[in-house]
């Protein structure tokens, strides 16, 4: 049965089970969006462009005391092994509006009544996990279009292989692996936009998947700070 | 001399602690603040704020603004103010007050197209920017270049008591006129809009640097010339 986990507990990439994928984060890569970002997250991809506010489109959608936020979570036919059908998938429908609400928190939306906020979530490449590099890259994108925001939101996943909880998932992980965490925090404000679960956990397990998760999404927020920092102040930083 | 204390900051990030009567950009749960903007935060006696590095343009009241003229319709026409609210300016406010859209062209005044510089005489959460062009110096732009800042830059742009401007204007020859929603209107010769606009593109790449005037100097006066940023 173990084949995700050597007898060192060492996972098939040589992570250890309380590892992060190497990430790499962006601001500011694309000059046409009002904010924007790419990550990689591990063998991930993803790109993540803000714009607006801007006038809502249909009329009867506006909202006179707030903002609304749009987010497309698409992923690029050449994401997947095999071409992956550019419409929209049920999966990807979903994972729109699951991003949608894990940012609408951090944004104050009040500030911005009658307009829309669009964002788009790109998959440039998958490899499981790419909802919650979704939800950080859209996040750093908000923040570089400078709207207002109380905090910031970053994702990381954890799940349960071979029997044992381990943090960030790859594909392979989350196919043949027990269960699957994703989770989205407000770090500052310690609170959780986003959780979901596949797969079974014990109730034991389950605390501990939830507390490895919330330590990924913390090293995720301090990439996510050197990100902005180094795009807006660079070496500048004290 | 009251102490000024700086740090750069992120959304969510703390920038302090206690009692401050006066606050932007933050958000306050019980004593604390934290920022709402990527920026740089400034305590300076009871006084707490970020200033923004990137954002939109949020009309206010009396701001001056250059906007471009998108559509009309019997009472109004509409301008675009590189804002996320679409602004009217009305034909009573050109025309005078015994308009008549019988007996007067608004294409007459001002085309779909044109150019203005105008100010904002009302906005609120609740309705959309009302403009108008009566005053010294408003109207359409009939010739000059119009660049493009970030409109979070344009209080660097201006300088203290204009002081930034007027050097550019100084040594490019040129006339400025900056729009708060981060449109600069520039008209002088074809050197001197060439010399200005590398000086507000300085500006708008180094706004949040602390030499900024010196460097906004060096390359007005040529001195760096040649050198690459």
């Amino acid at each position: 049965m173990s084949k995700l986990l050597n007898s060192k507990n060492r996972r098939l990439d040589g992570r250890k089970l309380d590892e992060l994928r190497p990430i790499k984060m962006k601001v500011g890569v694309i000059d046409n969006a009002n904010g924007s970002a790419y990550i990689e997250f591990g063998r991930n991809k993803v790109m993540a462009a803000v714009y607006g506010p801007k006038d809502v489109h249909p009329k009867h959608m506006m909202k006179t005391e707030s903002a609304i936020l749009k987010c497309r979570y698409h992923m690029t036919p050449f994401s997947t092994g095999r071409r992956k059908n550019p419409a929209p998938s049920r999966r990807e429908t979903e994972i729109s509006k699951i991003i949608s609400e894990a940012l609408e928190p951090a944004i104050v939306m009040t500030d911005y009544p009658r307009t829309a906020i669009h964002v788009y979530v790109e998959i440039l490449q998958s490899d499981g996990g790419s909802r919650c590099a979704g939800v950080t890259a859209a996040s750093l994108a908000l923040a570089d279009a400078g709207i207002n925001m109380r905090d910031l939101t970053s994702g990381c996943a954890a799940g349960k292989i071979d029997g044992k909880v381990a943090l960030d998932l790859d594909e392979v992980e989350d196919m043949e692996g027990d269960a699957d965490l994703p989770m989205a925090i407000l770090p500052n404000l310690e609170k959780v936009t986003l959780l979901q679960l596949d797969g079974d956990f014990s109730h034991k397990e389950f605390i501990e998947a939830l507390k490895l998760a919330k330590k990924g999404c913390l090293k995720v927020y301090e990439m996510q700070r050197n990100a902005l920092n180094d795009k807006y102040f660079g070496n500048e930083k004290a | 001399m009251p102490e000024v204390k700086r740090k750069y900051v992120t959304p969510g990030e703390l920038v302090g602690k206690g009692r401050y009567n006066r606050t932007s950009n933050v958000y306050q749960i019980e004593d604390k603040f934290y920022s709402t903007r990527v920026g740089m935060a400034e305590v300076i006696n009871d006084s707490l704020r970020v200033i923004p590095l990137t954002g939109p343009y949020i009309p206010r009241e009396d701001d001056l603004v250059v906007g471009k003229i998108i559509d009309h319709s019997a009472f109004a026409w509409e301008v675009d103010i590189n804002s996320c609210f679409s602004s009217f300016l009305l034909a009573q406010s050109v025309f005078g007050r015994d308009y008549s859209p019988a007996r007067d062209s608004l294409t007459k005044k001002f085309a779909i197209g044109d150019l203005v510089t105008a100010k904002i005489l009302a906005f609120d959460r609740t309705r959309d920017p009302l403009l108008s062009v009566s005053g010294p110096g408003l109207g359409r732009i009939n010739q000059g270049e119009i660049v493009s800042i970030s409109p979070t830059k344009v209080p660097r742009v201006i300088g203290k008591k204009g002081a930034m401007i007027k050097t550019i204007e100084n040594y490019s020859k040129c006339r400025l006129t900056v729009g708060q929603n981060g449109l600069v209107m520039i008209s002088g010769n074809p050197e001197g809009i060439i010399l200005a606009k590398s000086a507000l593109d300085l500006i708008n790449h180094e706004a949040h640097t602390a030499d900024l005037t010196q460097k906004v100097q060096d390359l007005l006066s040529g001195s760096n010339n040649g050198e690459k940023e």
